[in-house]
């Protein structure tokens, strides 16, 4: 078996692939938060497992190592992971918007499927996962329900500020001035839009465009993205499970050549 | 580096030996971690080591005994200073561009928070009192050349003597007549400052010290750009950066030394790195020690760094001073022309730099182009745009980074880097 791991922020994502399926199907899938302890929780994520050869992504790919887990491993970045993964579930696609738990991507990808040109935020994590996580616990809403939540507003109100903690103090002075809360946080669901598309139009934006990342799975985003690009972005089944898929391939080609 | 045997030194020099101590101290863990620990180093780099680990000591001591026998410091920021003038009135100078965080708080007291880190630094160094360089200098050029450096040196004026030369925007009759009258009022300064007359001989001396060097270094980036990659672009970077504090004629000599043993190594096609490993040009502001940030993480994502078109780099090096000629008056003119010829991002339009990153992209032999641009830095971003739409031009690709010298973002520019290596490789 290969297995495939993307160690975000949040969560943490296993594929296996089986290295003699051509169809590449996906043998199993799990899930798990990273917690402040992701050794001990990679663990766990690879119990009852014993893959070939671990291929690693994500901000915590470098933790995933030989001598951690007993077998081969290697690495490349959520950028390369989501363009494999990417490129399998969608062979047509050629631009790529990830937003996880602290950072945003746009990818351009090349008609062969390889990365043409990416842009990624640098240093806060404004405008991705965790500032609506944060802003979801602000409105006293389960994350998973926060998008369709701002779905039942009506008109978003304008949200200035990419900061996560400034934001948060223009949705409250904004609920102290007794405006809608849906409202508010449609406005909030729009500040995301606003900074990606800035982003995927700097990379040079092709369609069909795919988005994917756990801010994929926010109907919200996916609606107001759809009106503010007048294209509708294909969304993967599971989009959090792009990375550690990508992962996979990459482990499989790795496996392929040695 | 026996740090009491200076300490005397330092005292006398009116540093603030805590604050300095906690300097070296991080300067000696940051050379160890990206320097000492590199795979098939070239032998003659010893030297450099010594350089730099004497950096605050040796070098130093070297100064203050210069100054006893009378000769003076001259301190700079800017390639634009001719060292041809200091080197022509006996006095020796100094390349003051700070490359660590340090001081900052103070230094934002006295210039804007979006300033940036380079001019931070110079001013932190100077008011935490850490940098014996600065603290010698009898006196300090600045220059016109962006506005956060114009504007800075009002308030550094008042800390230290300065001279402010006018650098010209542009390339035009005018400006050439411009600069030159500021190589004269330099020229005029100088002879004061010492009570020496330049004469013929003596700039001509000045002139062929620093083109001794130039040469060297233009020897050093013929060869490192041999496949394998014979030397790490850290390595290249250092000597850029030591090029700024040592003794000319002795780091010439060194650096052809060292070119010597790159020859042998390039005979040999041994390389520090396996032969496809992709190889990088960085593009933009000058690096000062200890910036070794963003080559140490390009380094260490599998690439190699095998050009640096940067003031602390190919564009300090380039160009020479014509040598034949013989009058003072005709040298001055050969130093004005050798000058104009800098493409910083403080001119307009300075497509020329356009035409230089092409060529030497093509001489190198880079699979893509790393720009780097400091936060704030208003030339160099601006330029950014333009050198990508260049290099598109020519299929090669960019990535643009801005960036400062805190760790912060270090997690994230090691993914964009790595991105990018994976997307040339
Ligand atoms: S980048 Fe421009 S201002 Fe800075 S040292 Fe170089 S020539 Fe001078
Ligand atoms: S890096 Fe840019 S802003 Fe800073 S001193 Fe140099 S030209 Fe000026």
């Amino acid at each position: 078996m290969i297995a495939g791991i993307d160690i975000g922020s949040r969560s943490m994502e296993l594929v296996l692939l089986d290295p003699d399926d051509t169809n590449n199907e996906i043998v199993l899938e799990r899930r798990l938060a990273t917690t402040f302890d992701p050794a001990s929780q990679l663990k766990i994520i690879l119990d009852g497992i014993a893959p070939e050869i671990i291929s690693a992504t994500g901000y915590g790919r470098k933790l995933v190592t030989e001598e951690l887990c007993g077998v081969t491993t290697v690495s490349l970045t959520e950028i390369k992971a989501y363009a494999l993964g990417v490129a399998h579930l969608f062979p047509e696609a050629r631009t790529i918007l990830d937003i996880g738990g602290q950072d945003t991507k746009a990818i351009s990808l090349m008609k062969n499927g390889k990365v043409a040109k990416f842009e990624m935020n640098d240093r806060c994590a404004a405008g991705t996962g965790k500032f609506l996580e944060h802003l979801a616990t602000v409105f006293q809403i389960p994350i998973a329900d926060f998008g369709s939540y701002a779905l039942e507003g009506d008109e978003p109100l304008m949200i200035n500020s990419m900061c996560t903690v400034f934001a948060e103090t223009e949705a409250t002075s904004l609920m102290a001035q007794g405006k809608n809360p849906r409202d508010i946080a449609l406005g909030l669901h729009g500040s995301i839009v606003r900074r990606t598309t800035n982003m995927l139009h700097r990379v040079g934006l092709n369609e069909p465009l795919v988005f994917a990342g756990g801010v994929a799975n926010n109907p919200c985003v996916i609606n107001m993205l759809t009106d503010a690009l007048k294209i509708s972005p294909s969304v993967p089944d599971r989009p959090d499970m792009v990375g550690a898929l990508g992962a996979a391939l990459h482990g499989k080609s790795v496996l392929k050549i040695c | 580096m026996s740090n009491s045997a200076y300490k005397a030194m330092w005292e006398n020099l009116n540093l603030d030996i805590e604050a300095h101590d906690g300097l070296l101290e991080v300067l000696g863990k940051f050379y160890g971690d990206i320097y000492m620990s590199q795979e098939k180093r070239l032998k003659g780099m010893e030297y450099l080591d010594f350089v730099l680990s004497e950096v605050h000591g040796l070098r130093v001591k070297e100064l203050m005994d210069a100054k006893e026998a009378g000769r003076k410091i001259i301190g700079t920021f800017c390639v634009f200073v001719p060292e041809e003038l200091s080197l022509a009135v006996d006095a020796i100078q100094v390349g003051l561009c700070a490359g660590a965080d340090a001081g900052t708080e103070a230094a934002e007291t006295v210039v804007p928070r979006n300033t940036c880190a380079l001019i931070k630094s110079f001013i932190g160094f100077k008011m935490a009192k850490i940098c014996p360089y600065t603290e010698s200098c009898d006196l300090i050029i600045g220059e016109t050349t962006c506005d956060g450096k114009k504007k800075a040196y009002e308030a550094f004026g008042e800390m230290a003597p300065m001279h402010i030369m006018e650098v010209p925007q542009r390339k035009e009759e005018s400006d050439r007549a411009l600069w030159k009258s500021e190589v004269l009022r330099l020229k005029d300064e100088l002879e004061k400052l010492t009570g020496k007359t330049i004469t013929a001989e003596s700039l001509k001396n000045g002139i062929k010290i620093s083109n001794d060097k130039r040469r060297a270094l233009q020897r050093l980036n013929t060869l490192r750009a041999a496949k394998p990659t014979p030397i790490s672009g850290r390595d290249v970077l250092l000597i850029n950066q030591i090029s700024f504090y040592d003794d000319p004629i002795r780091f010439t000599q060194s650096i052809n030394t060292l070119c010597d043993q790159i020859d042998e190594r390039i005979a040999n096609s041994e390389g520090i790195v396996a032969e496809n490993t992709p190889r990088l040009m960085l593009s933009g502001c000058p690096m000062a020690v200890p910036n070794w940030k963003l080559p140490y993480i390009i380094e260490s994502s599998g690439a190699v760094v095998v050009a640096e078109e940067s003031c602390i780099g190919t564009r300090n090096s380039r160009d020479l001073v014509d040598e034949s000629c013989e009058t003072v008056e005709e040298m001055i003119d050969a130093i004005c022309d050798r000058y104009m010829k800098i493409d910083c991002a403080c001119f307009t339009p300075n497509n020329e730099r356009m035409d230089n990153i092409k060529e030497l992209a093509e001489q190198a032999g880079v699979d893509g182009v790393i720009h780097y641009s400091l936060m704030f830095c208003q030339p160099y971003t601006h330029e950014a745009f333009k050198v990508e739409k260049t290099l598109a031009s020519e299929n090669i690709p960019m990535l643009s980074i801005e960036t400062d010298y805190s760790m912060e973002d270090v997690e994230q520019l090691k993914t964009r880097v790595e991105a990018f290596v994976e997307m040339i490789s």
